[in-house]
């Protein structure tokens, strides 16, 4: 099979696939699904107003979508990217609500900091686990996605809740810790409101693809977190340790995770919501196998949930039928075919390479 | 000699009694994986009651051939004949319908059944098990006693060594009723003594009318047990001879297609002094089972220590150990400096800084990576080397440079670096290795199974790659399950058994009957004590 | 604690472990096979959402129980197409499993219902009734032993019943049956029963139908039992923690009836104590919530002992050379 075909051809027919079972799906609930599709696209890029939802929500999905992809190369399935997101996002806060910032240039990097060290933190537990004691690192990440959502809960509600105030979240952050959006784009002709949501955490998350492909592909880490996923024997065999190896990818992991919360927490919301992370975790799956693992095939596969994700919002308000748990519906779909059923089409297509190839003989 | 063509549709034996049919015959079998060929328009008649030896080089094609007859795989081509019918053999099922059993060289046992309970799967009577499990304790003793076939019906598999294992799988082909029973390198694990009383029970049968196919690549079995013997190459039988009227020179000319060396040569070794000191050494496995029971031993600059025994008594362990895969107790001294065994600094990375390399046993499990390109590979272990690394990042370039050389050097085929390592053959694949590991100049080369699934051609030149290095005065630690590759390669002989060393031989002084004794945990002539030093080693035992 | 306190929360540990054992149980089947499931939350979530549906149109619990099985089912062989049959990663096709029943229940649900992703409230014949066990109100007054026949073991729905009877069923099919027998061999060494001439595919869909069927029953329970109809989400992570249970048990049927027992003690504490003063410490509600999950990772570090899973779990079958 030609290279492309592998990295290219398969995961396009998976594609095609879900999004097939998926228009399946609207069709029963009584809908149109080509309407649908024609509305989902034209809100997603149809305008600066969609494309400023559309590029913001895919910058929650590179940061995700990485942090799955960090950990797939170690052959670990951290599905705990909800939870890490959610702490990371507790980090992000704490961090700006702690100084009055006088500029984001100084915010910024803190932010950073807070994110990722309380994203890696949290991740930090269930790959000790995994290391050291053998616990199954699936049911671990998950069950910390429940505990730091109650977690989140008990400090909002009756911690960090600005006093005076009715809804479970902080107070503002300070106009210091503020990041420029996109709407700074409009000197320069670009469409955008000063209040889309797209903010400069977009490049960071360009910026985060460029060093996870350097340090996945370029550095000695890298080298030893693909042996070690590939086989744990003969990584041990190279002096390579699990335990290292296993801490240090699913850090990283974590730590990818939180930084999302730069982009939903301090560059959108600008404050730490319940909830505000919205099962971009779990997306960040569905991204990572999309994407092969790979950060242009991660970059790619969060812009197209980006489209899905602001496709939906525009979806459920036109066609009140289909609800937005589509998102998750095709979601789920895209995992199953480009996941779970990859053989379903990479055998058919193997085979019909062999047999051209045999052919031509 | 009857039937021997070395080109073109082999012929076959002809029948020796005119009146009955062959037990088997096949006609004109080809299987293809993907590209790969694996039998070529196969041809073969066993007649009931003989012993028929099929052998071939490793890839030869001679397990693929028994797949097919077992229903583990079906033909794109051909024919099967049992008992002059035509039978058509979809899957196991079937096979097992039409009277053929099959004993793989990777036993197909649940380790944590009984005997029992291992003999009636897949052949119950019925819906529940006790009334099962009876009846076959009862067939069980019969065919116990008929055959020597003695093993313990309620011990775990788990628990019992690799030779009554292996009785378990033909005492369950026998209780399916088979009359035709198919042996895939059965002595591979057995000790010699294990593997006459495996041709005793096979002798057995045969007088009980019952055929017997057996698959090896060892000459010694076919001249000793085979009535009539198959050569396999590339995917092709080559010839049907009558034991009797062959050799196992011509046998040998016959698999390779050429003339072969059956010895290294080498010149005599000129021992310098001790590199690798090792003493007392203790290992425990997690099941809480002793696997080194204190092993000492030392080997010299410039010779070749092998490390003879049956796989599984303690070989492992000890190359695991010396290589930092497993912690251990006791002491070793490389070049006179203790190294640690069991706290931060024992580990692969530390032992090549230490001047010891390793050549893995098993290259695809440990060796390589088999998804990584040919240049990733030659990092493996090395990925430190400053040659390899420029800041924090690695040096491609380099590498791929470097693996260039080392594919030329060692004549690794084909040399194009970017390839899988799993699209290479065994034989490029451990030359890969290899190269890797012998042109680092270590004080000390550890190597394990150097030629398993390895074709011959590529095994001399393996030989020749290790025989040089320990004429450029460098210590060697060789251990091998196969007999003539110790006595051909080492100069100084260690026998393992249970987990100790029972003995030590000059090579050049031993013969493979004395080894067998030690492999089989008996002292040779009755020379009892350590001969270099195995303190706090416990009375002898026998075979389990 | 004098019994009077005691027995209700005794009851309502029972009944919480119902949904757990059923659970438990059906993922010791498909793991025994050698199929791994962290599916069981999705199986679990789509026939909550079929049966409360289905006995909410109908009136009829029995057609929504039916109707809940089949969905597990189906998702069932969605799995076992995945991981059987074109030998995908089994624990991504169980991720897809429950993103798919959590979009599509809440998605169906408001295309049906239009509330919210909930189904009605169930009442009267469309919901599993408590069964009074003979002589329960007779026995009543006897001292000790009247109370809890009366309070604790009478007056469960029939599922709670069925999946205690489970118990023992799968203990005798697994240990003292033929079909028992292959299936602990198959996930131990997929090569020595194909070798022994029997089907590892078929071995293995039976095993993930099995599955399906006691987390159809599970799903049921939780909707038209436990509780009186669907909401989304309604699993919160039940299958996850039936999983903890199955490792906890070794993947033995009278351990899993402990294990999961524990968690359905543990969730009615959560449920009954909102918050503890423990030592004049008050724990925040949100802690007694996050309680089961906690233990379930305490369980998994294995401070409780070490379990060996199947051997062959996880791993598709490919016939070797």
């Amino acid at each position: 099979m030609p290279r492309w075909a592998d990295v290219a051809l398969v995961p396009l027919i998976n594609l095609v696939l879900a999004f097939l079972v998926s228009g399946l799906v609207v069709l029963y609930i009584g809908e149109n699904p080509i309407e649908a599709l024609v509305i989902m696209i034209r809100g997603a890029v149809g305008s600066a107003y969609g494309w400023g939802y559309t590029l913001f929500y895919a910058t929650n999905f590179i940061f995700t979508g990485l942090a799955v992809a960090v950990a797939f190369h170690a052959r670990l399935f951290n599905i705990g990217g909800e939870g890490q997101a959610a702490i990371g996002g507790l980090g992000v806060a704490l961090v700006c609500l702690a100084v009055p910032w006088p500029h984001w240039l100084l915010a910024l990097p803190a932010a950073i900091v807070g994110g990722a060290v309380f994203g890696a933190a949290w991740a930090a537990i269930p790959a000790y686990l995994q290391a050291r004691r053998g616990s199954h690192i699936v049911i671990t990440t998950i069950m910390f996605n429940f505990i730091a959502s109650a977690l989140l809960v008990y400090l909002l509600v009756d911690v960090l809740k600005a006093p005076g105030q009715m809804s479970p979240e902080t107070a503002r952050f300070p106009e210091g810790a503020t990041l420029p959006n996109a709407g700074v784009l409009a000197a320069i002709g670009l469409p955008f409101r000063p209040s889309t949501p797209l903010n400069l955490a977009f490049l960071l998350a360009i910026l985060c693809c460029w060093l996870v492909w350097l340090l996945i592909w370029r550095t000695r880490l890298g080298y030893q977190i693909r042996a070690f996923g590939h086989s744990e024997p003969a990584a041990v065999y190279a002096g390579i340790s699990p335990f290292r190896i296993t801490m240090l990818a699913m850090l990283i992991s974590g730590a990818l995770a939180g930084l999302m919360a730069i982009n939903s927490v301090m560059g959108e919301a600008e404050r730490l919501v319940l909830d505000s992370v919205q099962g971009a975790g779990f997306i960040g799956i569905a991204v990572a196998l999309m994407g092969r693992s790979h950060p242009l095939g991660v970059f790619l596969a969060a812009i197209l949930f980006g489209i899905l994700y602001q496709g939906g919002a525009e979806l459920e308000f036109e066609m009140p039928a289909v609800s937005r748990e589509m998102i998750v519906v095709i979601q789920a779909l895209v995992i199953l075919f480009t996941g779970a059923l990859d053989n379903m089409v990479r055998l058919p297509v193997e085979r019909f390479y062999l047999h051209r190839r045999t052919g031509h003989l | 000699m009857t039937g021997t063509s070395r080109t073109g549709r082999p012929e076959v034996a002809p029948s020796p009694e005119a009146g009955a049919p062959p037990a088997i015959e096949l006609r004109g079998i080809s299987k293809a994986f993907g590209k790969v060929q694996a039998n070529k328009n196969i041809s073969i008649r066993v007649m009931p009651g003989t012993i028929h030896g099929i052998i071939g080089e490793n890839g030869a094609g001679k397990s693929t051939l028994m797949s097919i007859l077992y229903g583990f795989y079906r033909a794109d081509a051909g024919e099967i004949w049992i008992d002059g019918t035509r039978t058509d053999i979809p899957d196991s099922q079937a096979a097992i319908r039409a009277g053929i059993g099959m004993v793989f060289q990777h036993f197909k046992l649940v380790e944590n059944f009984t005997v029992l309970e291992n003999v009636v799967l897949g052949a119950e009577d019925g819906m529940l098990l006790r009334p099962s499990l009876a009846k076959a304790r009862r067939i069980l003793k019969q065919l116990s006693e008929e055959y020597e076939l003695n093993v313990d019906p309620d011990a775990k598999i788990e628990d019992i060594g690799v030779g009554a294992q292996q009785r378990v799988e033909i005492l369950k082909a026998l209780y399916r009723n088979a009359r035709i029973l198919i042996l895939d390198e059965p002595t591979g694990v057995l000790t010699p003594s294990e593997a006459d009383h495996l041709f005793r029970i096979l002798d057995g049968l045969r007088r009980e009318g019952k055929t017997i196919i057996l698959i090896t690549h060892k000459l010694r079995e076919i001249m000793e047990a085979t009535d009539t013997v198959s050569v396999m190459r590339r995917g092709e039988m080559t010839a049907t001879v009558k034991t009797s009227e062959t050799s196992p020179e011509q046998l040998a000319e016959l698999m390779v297609g050429r003339k072969v060396l059956l010895r290294v040569e080498k010149s005599p070794a000129r021992p310098g002094p001790v590199v690798l000191e090792v003493r007392d050494l203790r290992v425990t496995d997690e099941k809480g089972v002793e696997r080194l029971k204190g092993v000492s031993l030392d080997v010299r600059a410039g010779e070749i220590l092998g490390i003879a025994g049956v796989a599984g008594n303690g070989q492992s362990e000890l190359l695991d150990v010396l290589g930092g895969i497993m912690p251990a107790t006791g002491t070793v001294r490389m070049n006179g400096e203790e190294i640690d065994l069991t706290g931060r600094r024992s580990d692969g990375q530390t032992r090549r800084a230490q001047g010891i390399c390793h050549v893995p046993e098993d290259r695809q499990r440990r060796g390589l990576i088999m998804q990584f390109t040919a240049w990733e590979n030659v990092a493996f272990g090395y990925q430190r080397d400053p040659g390899y690394n420029r800041g924090p990042l690695m040096d491609n370039d380099a590498l791929r440079r470097d693996t260039e050389g080392k594919m030329q050097r060692f004549d690794v085929r084909p040399a194009n670096c970017w390839l899988e390592a799993r699209s290479f053959s065994g034989g490029n694949q451990q030359k890969i290795v290899l190269a890797r590991e012998i042109e680092r100049n270590p004080d000390l080369l550890l190597v394990g199974q150097p030629t398993r699934g390895v074709d011959i051609g590529a095994i001399e030149f393996i030989h020749q790659q290790i025989v040089n290095l320990r004429d450029a005065g460098k210590a060697i630690l060789l251990v091998s399950v196969e007999l003539d590759e110790i006595l051909g390669l080492s100069d100084r002989v260690a026998v393992m058994f249970d987990g100790r060393i029972m003995g030590e031989r000059d090579a050049s002084a031993t013969d493979e009957r004395e080894l067998g004794l030690l492999m089989a945990g008996m002292s040779g002539e009755g020379s009892p004590g350590p001969v270099d030093g195995a303190p706090g080693r416990g009375p002898l035992e026998q075979p389990a | 604690m004098d019994v009077a306190a005691i027995l209700p929360l005794l009851d309502s540990t029972l009944r919480l472990a119902t949904p757990l054992l059923l659970a438990c149980l059906a993922g010791l089947f498909s793991e025994r096979s050698g199929i791994f499931d962290i599916g069981l939350e999705g199986k679990m979530l789509i026939s909550a959402f079929f049966s409360a549906a289905t006995a909410a149109i109908t009136g009829s619990v029995w057609l929504g129980l039916m109707a809940g099985v089949a969905g597990a089912l189906a998702f069932s062989l969605i799995h076992g197409l995945a991981s059987i049959t074109f030998r995908g990663n089994q624990l991504i096709s169980g991720v897809a499993i429950n993103f798919l029943a959590s979009g599509l229940t809440v998605l169906i649900a408001q295309d049906w219902f239009s509330s919210g992703g909930r189904t009605p409230a169930l009442a009267g014949p469309a919901r599993f009734s408590a069964i009074d066990l003979p002589f329960a109100d007779a026995l009543r007054d006897v001292p000790v032993l009247g109370p809890i026949y009366h309070d604790l073991v009478s007056g469960h729905t029939i599922l709670v019943y069925v999946a205690l009877l489970a118990v023992p069923v799968t203990w005798y099919v697994l240990f003292r049956t033929r079909y028992g027998l292959r299936l602990r061999a198959v996930g131990e060494n997929p090569a020595a029963v194909d070798t022994a001439g029997i089907s590892v595919t078929g071995l293995r869909y039976s095993a993930v139908l099995i599955c399906g069927l006691l987390t159809g029953l599970a799903g049921a329970y939780l909707a038209t039992g436990l509780n009186a109809g669907f909401g989304r989400e309604m699993t919160a992570g039940r299958g996850y923690i039936a999983l903890a249970a199955l490792i906890f048990a070794k993947w033995r049927p009278w351990y899993a009836l402990m294990a999961t027992l524990l968690f359905g003690l543990l969730e009615a504490v959560a449920i009954r104590y909102q918050t503890v003063d423990l030592l004049g410490v008050t724990i925040p509600g949100p802690f007694m919530q996050a309680l089961p999950y906690i233990l379930t990772v305490v369980i998994l570090a294995g401070f409780v002992g070490r379990a060996i899973p199947p051997r062959a779990g996880g791993a598709p079958y490919v016939k070797e050379r």
